[in-house]
């Protein structure tokens, strides 16, 4: 046998959607990371309810990785539609847990076969007929649990941990998961080098939290009080958590009354109607959408940008124009989002790059719309949605509300009425607004998505429009340089790599990996659009700089290379990765190694 | 020369809005002097008023009375939307939408059905005149079967009506007007107000300029000769008292949940304004025999609004501020810890 390989393996479970692996896997991600080891589980599931097949890859490193790998170590092969397709993703010399009625005949001979007769185990060992599927799913844990070496104390605090809320799940889940750990110990000796082994340094004080929890939470926090949603993958987590947050934590013990207040809408268009209408009258309001959602609420984005009203849009993208591929990741909607709607229109779009900026930039999304009037955007994606990654806790915020120029009964009473909606009084673009139900006779005016000019009276004059026009550009400006800066790493070497969002995964470990191949890269971050001045001063100071995405088009590439100067243009060349998986770290590596002749 | 003032203490004038910029002889334009009226004898305070609305001549009008109120002109069709949503902000506000034709039965028909579904506290005005006046004189989806264009196509398509969907959702308030009987009105606008849930008033407001023609079914003499109202209407605001000086048994009295009155008095057969499927019949027999039966046609003011509902307080949500939208410190930091 081979030197062992200590905690740095990935595991793939094939099985099938709607069986129940999910839990499962679950159970083995918690018990993992209760040893101390860096998981970064993916989950790959199919537009279904029922019988597709279904894949949950969990990565673990001892440095914390998090982005997809695509070389699997251990296969945990439990649905015979696709067995055959998944035993090429095992890495030579990987290990294969199968279902052992799987026909093995001309199976390939570099890998490590355990055939477990999952189906039999099930029906002798499973008292219980209605769980019997469910359980199933449960021995491969314990099979896994043998064969890397987990110890039982870890599986019981995964079990236990995921059926928090249903603690009278724990004793049948653990005996099933206990049938497939002693059949490991009866039947196989070890014939693979992957072992896990407690450790310290990487996980303590971090929690496991999927990105759209981590959003929610922030809008909770952010002081949302109107939410209009309708029910898009893979945006609907996002409502639902936050639909449980504030059912738990906002809902007034004795009258029973609910200070969030949450509508499951007849569409999109009437999702973002109602939370622009909510915003309007002075709430802070949000929608969150995904794919065709994004599309509908175009014409409602460009009022609430014409008429300045301020709402956040959470857009948690999916691959694809149309349908696309409903339940994969992508970064393709940042060129669409940025100038939803038809006219000249430009939006604040902010870019989490990381669960912990999916709570802060939710959080935060609510100022930012109230001081600029204007819908925020908030891009997330499946991947960084939906799927469990590792963070530190987060952090109360310090700070109250920021709501703006809003003028009071009292800021009416002293300027004598004497106001205009749309007059730019302190030259940063930024209006004075009036909310409905302020007690005074001049608070009231038209809001409208029609011409209008300071007063908000209607107008179809040319000079009017170019005038306000111009000031809604100045708006963009002063906002600019209010968003969250990019996040900026360098160490003066000649090659910088430029990403956002999810894509900062896989940015890490290419930087590691080529920095350990001695090619050290510089790298900044977007964190939000516009774009900010650092990003042309980041491409000035490098000869190449990659922009790397998760798109067909190069989105972002596009959107710096229009606001370089000229002569930076051609120092900018693109990544692009758009199969609707996470991008790995090998998808940006590969290409440096070609272009650049990285030392591989 | 003293002004009269109402209960909130303003003159008529109060209520005034912008210059109308619509033709001169609009039935819209009627309907806006009509809801000036009625906004000011009930006293209503303009800065509790909402006035939103959608795209086309119609969803123009609330910038023509009380101009001093706030008002939200949005997209097309989505007057329901935005109404919906500013309503959870602020349950105080009065919201009083106008519509029209295309903007309800085409575009809209959607979120029209879906307000109804939900009983949003506000009031809904259709100016229904059956045409799109603003792109020049289409038929709209409330055009009656065999109606003629001004230049002289025929519809060929059965009408949508407003008060007969609104009636097979379970709308909580359904009635029809005409823009030119103000008598008919003022009384239902102000019931409409009052009323604690959607209110659907579908007002046949006929168009001068494209379809006031003979041959069309929303003409102003073609509703003058084909109008029958159920029953008179008046209305008696909470704040005063009801005197009946009617004969027992011609009048019928709804009271409404904020202590209102709607007084119906019998003109010919009697109809229960409390009984959707006579409601229905109502309908469907002026169609059958050509007539517009305008009035009061259903109303039931116990059904539960959508705020009420959904458990909304009767406190502003906008003024919620961070100690009862945040968890506490300690909240975060065990449901932090539950993620470990």
């Amino acid at each position: 046998m081979t030197e062992s390989i200590v905690n740095d393996l990935t595991i793939q479970a094939a099985t099938v959607n709607g069986s129940g692996s999910q839990t499962a896997n679950l159970v083995l991600t918690r018990a993992i990371f209760h040893m101390g080891i860096p998981v970064a589980p993916k989950n790959v599931f199919p537009s279904n309810i029922e019988g597709l097949p279904t894949w949950y890859q969990l990565r673990i490193t001892p440095e914390g990785h998090m982005a997809r790998s695509d070389k699997v170590d251990i296969l945990i092969a439990f649905n015979v539609a696709t067995w055959r397709e998944d035993l090429k993703s095992v890495r030579p010399g990987g290990v294969v847990i199968h279902e052992e009625a799987f026909s093995t005949a001309d199976v390939r001979t570099d890998i490590v076969y355990y055939p477990v007769p999952f189906s039999k185990l099930a029906k002798s060992k499973i008292q219980s007929d209605t769980l019997r599927k469910q359980l199933a799913n449960m021995i491969y844990v314990g099979v896994v649990a043998g064969l890397l070496g987990i110890p039982w104390g870890a599986i019981e605090h995964g079990v236990k941990r995921q059926f928090l809320p249903k603690p009278k799940a724990v004793p049948v889940n653990l005996d099933a998961i206990k049938v497939g750990y002693d059949y490991w110990q009866d039947n196989f000796s070890k014939q693979d080098p992957y072992r896990l082994e407690p450790m310290t340094g990487v996980v303590e004080g971090k929690v496991l939290v999927e990105g759209n929890q981590a959003a929610a939470l922030g809008a909770l926090m952010g002081g949302v009080t109107v939410v209009a949603w309708y029910p898009i993958t893979p945006s609907s987590s996002l409502c639902e958590y936050l639909i449980a947050y504030a059912d738990r934590f906002r809902v007034d013990e004795k009258t029973g009354e609910k200070h969030v207040s949450v509508v499951q809408a007849e569409d999109e268009l009437a999702a973002v109607g109602m939370a622009i209408g909510a915003g309007w009258a002075g709430a802070r309001a949000m929608t969150s959408t995904s794919g065709p959602g994004i599309s509908l609420m175009a014409e409602f984005s460009g009022l609430a940008y014409y008429a300045e009203v301020p709402v956040v849009i959470f857009d948690i993208q999916r691959i694809g124009p149309s349908t696309g591929l409903p339940t994969r990741t992508s970064q393709a909607d940042i060129g669409f989002v940025y100038t939803l709607s038809h006219g000249d229109t430009k939006h604040l779009v902010l870019l989490p790059g990381t669960v912990e900026e999916c709570y802060e930039f939710a959080r935060d999304a609510f100022d930012h719309s109230d001081r600029f009037q204007t819908p925020v955007f908030v891009l997330s994606d499946l991947d960084l949605g939906m799927n469990l990654w590792m963070t530190p806790e987060f952090k109360y915020p310090e700070k109250g509300f920021d709501r703006g120029k809003v003028l009071s009964k009292q800021d009416l009473e002293k300027l004598a009425g004497e106001w205009g909606r749309y007059r730019d009084v302190d030259g940063d673009g930024v209006t004075y607004r009036t909310i409905p139900g302020t007690d005074h006779p001049a608070a009231g005016y038209f809001t409208r998505g029609s011409g209008h000019d300071e007063q908000a009276r209607y107008t179809e004059g040319a000079e009017a429009y170019a005038r306000n026009m111009d000031r809604l550009s100045r708006k963009l400006e002063t906002a600019r340089h209010a968003l969250p800066a990019p996040v900026v790493e360098e160490s003066g070497a000649s090659i910088g790599l430029i990403a956002f969002g999810s894509t900062h995964s896989a940015v890490i470990e290419a930087r590691e990996t080529l920095a350990a191949a001695g090619k050290a890269i510089d790298y900044l971050r977007v964190r939000a659009l516009p774009l900010s001045d650092d990003v042309a001063e980041f491409v000035r100071r490098h000869d190449h700089v990659y922009v790397v995405e998760q798109n067909r088009d190069g989105q972002l590439f596009d959107l710096i290379r229009l606001a370089l100067p000229a002569q930076l243009v051609e120092r900018v060349r693109s990544i692009r990765h758009y199969n609707g998986q996470p991008i790995p770290a090998a998808a940006i590596t590969e290409p440096l190694i070609q272009l650049e002749a990285v030392p591989a | 020369m003293s002004t009269t003032v109402n209960r909130a203490g303003l003159a008529r004038d109060a209520y005034k809005g912008a210059a109308t910029t619509l033709c001169a002889g609009c039935g819209h334009n009627s309907i806006t002097n009509h809801m000036i009226k009625a906004l000011y004898e009930l006293g209503v305070e303009p800065h509790l008023l909402a006035k939103m609305s959608g795209i086309g001549c119609s969803s123009k009008t609330p910038a023509y009375f009380v101009e001093t109120a706030h008002g939200f002109n949005g997209v097309h069709g989505r007057m329901p939307a935005l109404t919906t949503g500013a309503h959870l902000a602020n349950r105080q506000l009065i919201m009083l939408g106008v519509s029209g034709d295309g903007d309800t039965a085409s575009i809209g028909l959607g979120q029209f059905m879906h307000m109804i579904r939900r009983n949003v506290d506000c009031t809904y005005i259709i100016e229904d005149n059956g045409t799109y006046g603003l792109t020049k004189g289409q038929f709209s989806a409330t055009a009656d079967l065999g109606s003629v264009q001004k230049k002289g196509a025929v519809n060929t398509f059965q009408p949508i009506d407003p008060c007969a969907v609104a009636l097979a959702l379970g709308c909580s308030f359904v009635a029809r007007s005409f823009s030119g009987d103000g008598k008919q009105v003022v009384p239902l606008i102000k019931a409409a107000i009052a009323h604690r849930g959607t209110a659907i008033l579908d007002i046949i407001s006929p168009c001068v300029t494209f379809n006031d023609h003979d041959g069309s079914t929303k003409s102003y003499s073609w509703v003058k000769d084909h109008e029958e109202s159920i029953a008179d209407v008046s209305f008696i605001p909470y704040f005063e008292e009801v005197q009946v000086d009617y004969e027992p048994g011609t009048v019928r009295d709804v009271r409404l949940h904020d202590g209102s009155h709607i007084l119906l008095k019998k003109l010919g057969d009697d109809h229960d304004p409390t009984d959707r499927r006579a409601a229905i019949k109502v309908i469907e027999e002026g169609r059958a025999e050509g007539h517009l039966v305008t009035g009061l046609l259903y109303v039931d003011a116990e059904m539960s609004d959508f705020a009420t509902t959904e458990h909304i307080p009767q406190r502003p949500l906008k003024d919620l501020g961070e100690d009862e939208l945040r968890m506490t410190r300690d909240e975060f930091v065990q449901f932090m810890s539950e993620f470990a």
